[in-house]
């Protein structure tokens, strides 16, 4: 605890002295510690104060122990797991993951910790990606204290679906199996696991991302951004954004909401974007209790491809799009005419905001 | 009474005269040293029933929320669980907010700490203040109407004292002024004044009652305040009689000039609870109706005047004595508003109004007996159509006035 308080203190320190800097430029300031204010000579520094002389930080104080954590949501954000790949003699590619599921605390506020149940000890769980047309085997351990499976949403047999009482079902405490299908349709999906109940095993942490890159092969050129074989991928600075919320008091509604189970985490941690390259955001709402959640980019707008199942966008040149559970899809854009600066990106569900799921990108 | 005591003394075993001897001593002891070597055991083996591998147990008082400035908001927190408490973050109205909290953001048992929250809080408007701690569990606190708390300077004193004298001097005097007229009375008038009073004083018991336990509501749960309600009006009942009966065998029954003292202030002790409410009521913002609040609280409070009156009617006692009863009565409603505005506290609250409720218990046992006297001197029964009258119409003079103060 008294990690926090330390960094309180260096955050009220830095809020008194910044007190008279101009709007949004003064978030990372008060976030991100040790780092110097960018300057920014358009802006006089004196030149709005706010309302009541001091700024009014809707933010959690203090920030969370990567170590104890033992994820980083910052590195989380831009990590893909491909799993190992085995190319067999008939030229199919064989890609394989294990997978455990474990209880842990897990912090997902500063101080706050949550009795999660996780695959691979993070919430969310590694963020699978395949390549489309492969064969893809999932060793799943169940090393935690329920049952638990993994369900795909993909194209698999009813043996293979992770649901209680259907085909293999639930894996037992102590229990294993390997889930095996081919990697169908291309698009942005996700894993979870679908033991009853429903709605607890989904909150309390056991649901992942799973991503099918398209095969330029087959589906053509524009499919090849979107590929890692082929150069063009690498342009792309990608992400992977969950939609996720923690009921701390059990009680059916949540009491922490955020982008990768973290709140405000890319508040006091901005992502890094170049300008110059172009932006692809694999989203996905996985979100308990509430009907929907949303994802609104400032001072720009993006293509959406609702399930990430086309190469068209099913939406274009929009800044604010919705996501029921379970619902997800790719957003491209690109800063490349903006000047740097932080542009900010949040549930416009401003409740939804103002309890974690803020975010700033970091426009250099 | 003296013989029936008397008589139970006597049924107890003689006393053997012997004195404390060492052996006496160890055998008072040994129990004590018996009971120690219990207790260390239960905490060494855990009573037998292992770890306890439960989550903590985490209760929070929130004694008091308090807006000192425009953009700011201040809590205090009692820890009256058994478990530590860890507090991680605050909310506002479902978002959360920058905070400090002080000596630290850890609460052993029972010990308190304060939050401040710099937020641009709206007046007029409810706004809702979370606390979550370690584990996830959420504490609330409310402000259901946002206004400025009182600001402990020479001008809210002064602003403060003058609603208290309004509620409480003035209407008390008011009520005296009747003594005149009550002195034109008969003997049943008199009963009828003496009844009236009797009823006053059990409503405004009952009503300190429930006062008393709404505020034993905020105090934290360890105190366990509602039970301390009872104790301490038996308590005080009981202290009060025995200070009577030590006057009293010198001068016989109370009534008169020293009864009316009597009442004055069981009635200040209460006038001293509603200047706690209304202080209190400033001090959250609940006081909207702030005039309308006075009024009901003034008109109330006439009747207490004529309460203290009443046993005095034959006495013919000194203006001065009038002066003196009307402060008694009415100046605490003055320290009641301050202190409910500057520094409430629910706990001695409570207190103070199960200590007010003994000491109005105990006026309307003497103020009966007094009746009761009268009326046996007249050859009458204790209720009679003047008496019960009287009782019927203190009663529902209070219910009415009560109904202006709909706080």
């Amino acid at each position: 605890m008294s990690r926090n308080r330390m960094n309180r203190r260096t955050l009220l320190t830095a809020g008194a002295t910044g007190g008279a800097l101009a709007g949004v430029s003064t978030l990372p300031f008060l976030f991100a510690q040790g780092t110097p204010p960018p300057e920014h000579p358009e802006h006089d520094p004196a030149a709005t104060p706010t309302e009541h002389g001091g700024h009014f930080l809707s933010s959690t104080v203090g920030d969370i122990d990567v170590e104890r954590l033992g994820w980083d949501p910052s590195e989380f954000v831009s990590s893909f797991d491909y799993g190992e790949a085995t190319t067999m003699q008939d030229g199919n590619v064989v890609r394989e993951w294990r997978i455990v599921a474990v209880e842990r605390e897990i912090e997902i506020a500063p101080g706050v910790f949550f009795p999660a149940w996780t695959y691979n000890g993070q919430v969310p769980g590694p963020t699978l990606r395949a390549n489309e047309g492969e064969r893809l085997r999932i060793h799943f351990v169940n090393g935690s204290t329920h049952p638990h499976t993994m369900h795909f949403h993909g194209l698999h047999s009813a043996y293979h679906d992770g649901v209680t009482g259907i085909g293999r079902g639930d894996i037992l405490p102590g229990e294993s199996h390997t889930y095996e299908f081919n990697a169908e349709p291309f698009g942005c999906h996700l894993y979870h696991c679908h033991s009853t109940p429903l709605k607890r095993h989904i909150h309390k942490g056991l649901y992942g991302t799973f991503i099918i890159n398209p095969d330029p092969a087959i589906r053509g050129d524009l499919a090849r951004s979107r590929h890692p074989d082929s150069p063009d991928s690498s342009e792309w600075q990608e992400f992977v954004m969950m939609m996720n919320a923690f009921d701390t008091t059990f009680d059916g509604e949540n009491e922490v909401y955020a982008l990768n189970t973290v709140a405000f985490h890319y508040m006091k941690h901005p992502i890094v974007i170049d300008r110059t390259r172009p932006v692809r955001i694999y989203l996905v709402n996985i979100t308990e209790f509430d009907p929907i959640n949303s994802f609104h980019l400032h001072a720009n707008f993006f293509n959406y491809f609702d399930t990430g199942t086309t190469l068209d966008p099913t939406l274009r040149t929009v800044d604010t799009i919705m996501q029921v559970q379970a619902q997800r899809g790719i957003l491209e854009f690109s800063y490349a005419n903006h000047e740097p600066g932080l542009y900010m990106f949040h549930a416009h569900v401003s409740e939804f905001a103002e309890l974690g799921w803020m975010s700033v990108f970091d426009v250099r | 009474m003296a013989d029936t005591t008397m008589r139970t003394v006597r049924e107890l075993p003689e006393p053997t005269g012997k004195r404390f001897t060492t052996t006496s001593v160890i055998l008072l002891l040994l129990p004590l040293v018996l009971l120690a070597g219990v207790l260390a055991l239960i905490v060494a083996t855990d009573a037998g029933l292992g770890d306890r591998e439960t989550p903590p147990i985490e209760t929070l008082n929130i004694p008091k929320v308090t807006l000192p400035e425009p953009g700011q908001i201040e809590l205090e927190i009692v820890n009256d669980g058994p478990d530590p408490i860890t507090i991680a973050q605050v909310l506002v109205n479902d978002a959360y907010w920058q905070f400090t909290i002080e000596p630290g953001n850890t609460l052993d048992r029972l010990d308190s700490a304060t939050i401040a929250i710099p937020y641009p809080w709206v007046k007029d408007e409810a706004h809702a203040i979370s606390m979550i701690s370690e584990t996830g569990v959420v504490f609330e606190a409310e402000i259901p109407v946002a206004i400025q708390s009182p600001q402990t300077n020479a001008e809210s004193f002064t602003r403060f004292a003058l609603v208290g004298f309004y509620v409480g001097v003035i209407p008390v005097s008011l009520g005296l002024l009747w003594y005149p007229s009550m002195q034109r009375l008969g003997r049943k008038g008199m009963s009828f004044i003496l009844a009236l009073t009797v009823g006053l004083l059990v409503f405004l018991a009952f009503d300190m009652w429930e006062e008393a336990h709404e505020v034993a509501l905020g105090v934290a749960g360890a105190f366990d305040a509602p039970v301390l309600i009872p104790v301490l009006v038996l308590l005080t009942v009981a202290f009060l009689m025995l200070v009577g009966h030590l006057i009293r065998d010198k001068t016989g029954d109370a009534k008169g000039v020293p009864l009316a003292y009597q009442i004055a202030t069981g009635i200040g002790l209460h006038n001293m609870g509603e200047g706690l409410a209304i202080g209190a009521a400033f001090a959250l913002g609940e006081a909207a109706l702030g005039v309308f609040l006075i009024i009901g609280f003034t008109l109330h409070n006439v009747t207490e005047g004529v309460g203290i009156a009443a046993p005095m009617v034959k006495d013919r006692p000194a203006w001065r004595h009038f002066v003196l009863l009307a402060m008694i009565a009415g100046a605490p409603a003055i320290v009641g508003v301050w202190i409910g505005a500057f520094v409430f506290s629910p706990l001695w609250t409570t207190v103070f109004l199960a200590i007010g409720i003994g000491a109005i218990i105990q006026v309307v046992i003497d103020v009966s007996r007094l009746i009761l006297r009268d009326q046996q001197r007249a050859d009458e029964p204790a209720i009679t159509w003047p008496t019960f009258g009287g009782f019927a119409a203190g009663l529902a003079v209070m219910y009415l006035t009560a109904l202006l103060v709909a706080a």
